[in-house]
Parts: C-alpha cells; structure tokens; sequence
C-alpha cells in the first residue's frame, strides 16, 4: 500500500450524512477490471447531470474546491456495497483522508487498504471543519499520523484515535499479505488440526 | 467452568489461527465465495506478486452480478461486461478454482446458490467480496462481506487479519402476524436503530419470531444485516436449519451428517453468555413496511404516511429527509397506499428464493397486473428457476402479465441491463434504496415480496393484510 505520514492538502466539504458508496461509485463503472481509472467516475450521478454537463452546484464542481485532497462528510460515510471501487475512485480522483463522524465498516478497512485515511472526529469538530471550509477561501489541512492529529493554520488542532496496527502499516505501506504470509507455520498447523 | 459463550464467541474462538502480539487476530476462512465484479484485481495483484491460491478446494465462483436475464443467456450485448465475465473465466482456470459459470445448472446469486448446495453450514467462516454475505449468518455461520484487496488477502493465504467486533442481541419477542414476513421484521429493526445502529457488531437474531422462521425467512433476515451496519447477522443453528441442509450437494453425508449435526447443535449460545448491546422487538407491533426514503432506514407502516421533515429530530435529520422527499418526489404526508408505481421487481439475494416466489405467486394467483406497470421476477437461482417451474409458478406470474427470468443480481443494482428509468417508481423485493441504486433517477420502495405483487397488481402500494386472495 502507499505509505500514508503527514499530508496537507485542501479541504472539500460534502455535508451530507450516510454517503453509500453507490454514490460514490455508480454500479455502471464497476465492470472494468482494472484498479485504475475510476476518478472520473467519482460521485458521477451527483457530479454530472443526466445530459453528461457538470452538475455547478456539486462541491466538487465548485473552482474553489479543485484539487482538493480532504474530504469532510456527515456521518456513516462509505455505507452500503463492499466495492473497493469507492476508495480507488476517490484515491484516483486525489483525495489522502476522509473526515467525518463515523465510517461504514467495509468501507473503512477498503480505505486502510489502499493508503486513505479515514479520521472520525466528533460531530461538533466535523461542523466546524465544514464551516470553515465553506467559509475560508483555500481552506486547508494537515492530517499528521505520526502525531495522529488534525491542525490548520487558523488554530483549530484535534486529536484522533487509530488502531494501532492499521496506523503502524500505513506510517510504512506495508504489505499486510506478507505480514499474513510470515504466520505460514501456524497457518499449516492451524489447517492439519481442522482439515 | 468456563465463561458462557454466545454462539459468535465459539466461532469465533474455533477460527483464530494466532493473535500476533500489537496485531489483530488472524481469522481462518472455511469458504470463499468469489463473482466477476469484485475479483479481477485481486487476481491481478496474485499474478503481480507470484502468489497462488492457497485453498481452492475452499473457494468457489459463479457469475451473478452483471449476466443477463434474458435467454439466450450466453449473449452479453455489454461489451465490457462480457469482458469481466470472461475475467473471471480466465483467472479460474489459470487458479484452478471451480466456476459456476452461466451455463451451469447450478448458476445463480452467490448468496443462494451457497445454502442451496450446501456449502453454506453451521460453524464455518464464510467471505466474500459482496456486503450481503451476511446472508449465510442465517445458517450460524460467520459470514461477511470484505473489499477486493482482502479477496486478494484470503485468495493467497485463507486467513483475514481482523479485530473482534462487538456483539449485539437482536431479540424478537412473540410472533409475526398473519401478512408480516421476514423482510418487514429486518426493515422494522433497521427502522428502529437506523442504517448505521449495529456499525461495528455482529449481530444475532434471538426469541420466538426468528426461532419461527423458516430458512428462507432467515436468510432474507441476515442477508439485510448489513443495511444497519453490522458486521454480520446470525442465527443458531437448530432442527430448521438441519432439516434444510440434509441431502443438499456439499453438506456431509449419511451417518457423516448426523455427526456433523452433533456438532452444530453446541454451537447455540450457552446459557448467561452475554452481548455488548441488546435490542428487543416486539414481533406483534409489527406491520408490512415500505420505504418512502433513499436508505432502508427511512421506513413506514404500509398503514402509515410519508413523515414531515418539520418533524424531524434535528437539522441534519430534517436536511437528510428534504433531500430523500425531492429525490423520491413525494409529498410529506401523502399516505402510502396512495403512492403509484411503475415497476416491480421480485427477485435479489434479499428475496428470491422459491419460498419468496411462492408468497408472491399466491397473491397474483388470479389477477393480473396494473396496465400501467411493467413488472419482472428473477429466480434467485438456476435451481429455484427449475423448481418453481415444475411448481408452475411461472405460469402463475406470466399468466399475470410479469416477466419470468433466468437467475441473477439483475435489477436489485442494475449492473446488468434490468435498469429503471429516471423518474420511476419502483416496488421492489432487494435491500437498498439508495439514489440511483436501480438506474439513475429511479425511485426504489422496499418492500416483502407479497407486497410487492400486491402494489403491481394495484398500481400502488396496498396492505396485503387486506388481500383478497382467489
């Protein structure tokens, strides 16, 4: 996986809660079946009108927000189909980290996976973030996981938790086949007890 | 004396193959089920790093997801459908894993063809890269739904790295009333703790109404599951769920069988065991549901209207629920029985097994279908397809004005082309009704598959409590 440290970047504010990844990637881009490619389709229903012309109004369609690499969004984010087509979309498309309340089980180890990161900050830090970056032209972050906090330059800071081993991986990109792979011995004996 | 156990905690306990120090556990897999969309890069990333797969007597593929219903089955008209199809041909003989591909007798969505043959038993660990594996919880089984690159991860080593999750006791007191199925008592949970309430649990499903249920009844329970979050769903193995398994294809065999069953019966939870949350419903307050908004959340009483978002419990609720009326294009209050449809869908891993076709074909019996709507049935399977023939099902449905299809996933998320249009308003027996979920635009209602005849023969959404039945 790409190794995830410190990243600043600006700040799009999708606030809209329980974001199902049917949204983030429709089900007419999931038949390719490469990793790669899938940024332009993200969030395409919401992103482009019916006739293919971009939707103004989405955030993401905004000039403000072009380039952003921090999403903040409401709460149970990712929710819905297991497709890792979610998170290579929105990797593809150049986002790093997704902030929000709280996160959709599949969907959050589906971005642990391919070097996003997920950050849950309480609600009240989310409504904050959001109006700030709706409210402050260029509004950026830093997302730090050595010290694992959220800090911009105007004095807003915030502690997150991680899992400790999902943090450990991402700090390094490692290869969490390999780590598996190193249990072989337990693995056989694991399946010569049962098999 | 040992602690009590609950039945998650002895599966648990019986697949954790070490717990390396500052890791997650290392969790073995007994069965993966593996389709065409959610397994080409994972493929790709084996080939990349030299890696085979480790147990492909433990895995097994079929094609569901993007197949057309139509016959002849075998012409994709969808170029790059027929190209990931031809994927996941490819990289199951170069892998050696066996393919139930769309010719195959035995074709069907992943999550029905599993319990159908047997595969599907009590006390394994089940994956697959689809989130309503949690569909096979209903056997007492361990069952979820993981990303590609842990399809990957299981495909090279059959094991997962994962962190215990919490336990949740779903218990259902009493019993479903006359009309009120498996699929009004899942929609009335997530109803009641919302589609993020059990994030981060294993659910099981206790008490009366489930002990009731019948397997396909459960099945449709667990498989929606994960619309409330959980991790996965599970009911304790019982005499339902061996009478069901006995003489199915891959289940032991003979005297093997009842040895098997020995073993199944001690996975129950033991008396005492303990949940991290519990939540009880009451199985006679419950009524036939429909979803009136754009997650299986927002869900009413058949009886009841289309709520106020002046009502709502606090801005970001009220701003969710303006959103979902503009995108279903439905007024606050308007009853539910007065809300029209155009579609109907009967079919999904949620609800297409003979037993949801049997419900259905005996409220069309008799009727046929509003002329205004054009409505579909997809076996959930090639087996159930043949069984429900020999039933004469079918001819129950044609004779009604639906179409009869051959098995898949087909418009439950319209990867294949069984797609609604924009604008229309669908009565249908999947789990989802997230925007665009069955074609951009379109506007999908949940629903039991009794309800779902009813409404198509009505041209809305009716109380099949009332149903007359000829």
């Amino acid at each position: 996986m790409q190794p995830f440290t410190v990243h600043t970047g600006l700040v799009a504010p999708l606030d809209r809660a329980n974001v199902d990844t049917d949204q983030i990637i429709p089900k007419q881009f999931l038949k390719r079946i490469e990793r790669s490619g899938f940024g332009e389709f993200l969030f395409y229903d919401w992103r482009f009108r019916g006739d293919g012309a971009p939707e103004a109004a989405f955030v993401l369609n905004q000039p403000r927000y072009e380039g952003a690499s921090i999403l903040v969004a409401g709460t149970n984010f990712g929710c819905g189909s297991s497709r890792e087509h979610a998170p290579w979309a929105l990797l593809d498309y150049g986002f790093r980290a997704i902030i929000a309340p709280s996160f959709a089980d599949i969907f959050a180890t589906n971005c642990f996976k391919n070097g996003v990161l997920t950050i849950a900050l309480p609600e009240a830090a989310i409504a904050e973030l959001m109006r700030r970056a709706q409210e402050v032209a260029g509004y950026s972050l830093t997302v730090d996981l050595e010290e694992c906090a959220v800090r911009d330059e105007q004095g807003f800071t915030a502690a997150f938790a991680t899992d400790d081993f999902r943090r450990h991986c991402l700090l390094r990109g490692l290869d969490e086949i390999g780590l598996t792979l190193q249990h072989e011995a337990e693995i056989a004996a694991y399946e010569r007890r049962r098999y | 004396m040992p602690a009590p156990r609950t039945l998650f905690d002895k599966l648990w306990d019986e697949h954790v193959v070490c717990e390396p120090a500052g890791q997650p556990a290392l969790l073995y897999i007994d069965l993966h089920l593996v389709h065409e969309v959610t397994s080409p890069q994972a493929f790709d990333g084996l080939r990349q790093a030299g890696r085979r797969v480790r147990r492909t007597d433990l895995t097994v593929a079929t094609v569901d997801h993007n197949v057309p219903t139509t016959s002849p089955r075998h012409v994709i008209s969808d170029e790059i459908a027929a190209r990931q199809i031809e994927a996941l041909r490819r990289n199951c003989a170069e892998f050696n894993i066996p393919l139930f591909d769309i010719d195959a007798p035995e074709q069907g969505i992943v999550h029905v063809i599993g319990p159908e043959l047997g595969l599907t038993q009590p006390g394994r660990t089940i994956v697959c890269g689809d989130s309503h594996t949690s569909t096979h919880g209903a056997f007492g089984a361990l069952a979820f739904g993981i990303g590609t690159s842990e399809v990957e991860h299981v495909l090279a080593t059959q094991c997962l790295p994962q962190r215990r999750p919490r336990t949740m006791e779903i218990r259902v007191h009493g019993q479903l009333p006359v009309g009120v199925t498996a699929k009004d008592l899942a929609l009335g949970i997530i109803g009641q703790i919302g589609c993020d309430g059990a994030t981060g649990h294993v659910m099981e499903y206790r008490g009366e109404a489930v002990r009731a249920l019948s397997m396909a009844g459960r099945m449709t329970l667990c498989n929606m599951s994960i619309e409330s979050g959980a991790r996965a769903g599970m009911v304790a193995p019982d005499e339902t769920t061996f009478a069901w398994l006995r003489g199915r294809r891959f289940a032991p065999q003979g005297a093997e069988f009842d040895q098997a069953v020995q073993g199944w019966r001690a996975l129950a939870g033991d008396e005492g065991a303990t949940f991290d949350r519990m939540v009880e419903i009451d199985a006679a307050s419950l009524a036939p549901f429909v979803t009136w908004g754009t997650n299986p959340g927002m869900v009413t009483a058949v009886t009841g209207r289309v709520p106020n978002p002046a009502s709502a419990a606090n801005a970001a609720e009220r701003r969710a629920w303006e959103r979902a009326l503009d995108y279903m294009g439905l007024a606050p209050g308007t009853r539910i029985e007065d809300v029209a449809i155009d579609r109907a869908f009967i079919g999904s891993c949620t609800n297409s097994r003979l037993e949801d076709l049997r419900a259905a074909a005996r409220v069309v019996r008799g009727y046929s279908i509003h002329p205004h709507v054009h409505a579909l049935v997809v076996p959930g399977s090639q087996a159930v397809k043949r069984e429900a023939e020999r039933e004469g099902l079918d001819q129950v449905f044609r004779a009604a004005g639906f179409e009869w299809r051959e098995a898949g996933c087909s418009m439950c998320l319209g990867m294949n082309p069984d797609v609604l249009q924009a604008g229309e308003r669908c009565a249908s027996t999947s789990n989802r009704n997230f925007e665009g979920r069955q074609g951009r635009g379109g506007r999908t209602h949940l629903v039991s598959p009794e309800m779902a005849a009813a409404a198509a023969i009505a041209g809305h959404f009716v109380d099949v409590r009332e149903w007359k039945f000829r």
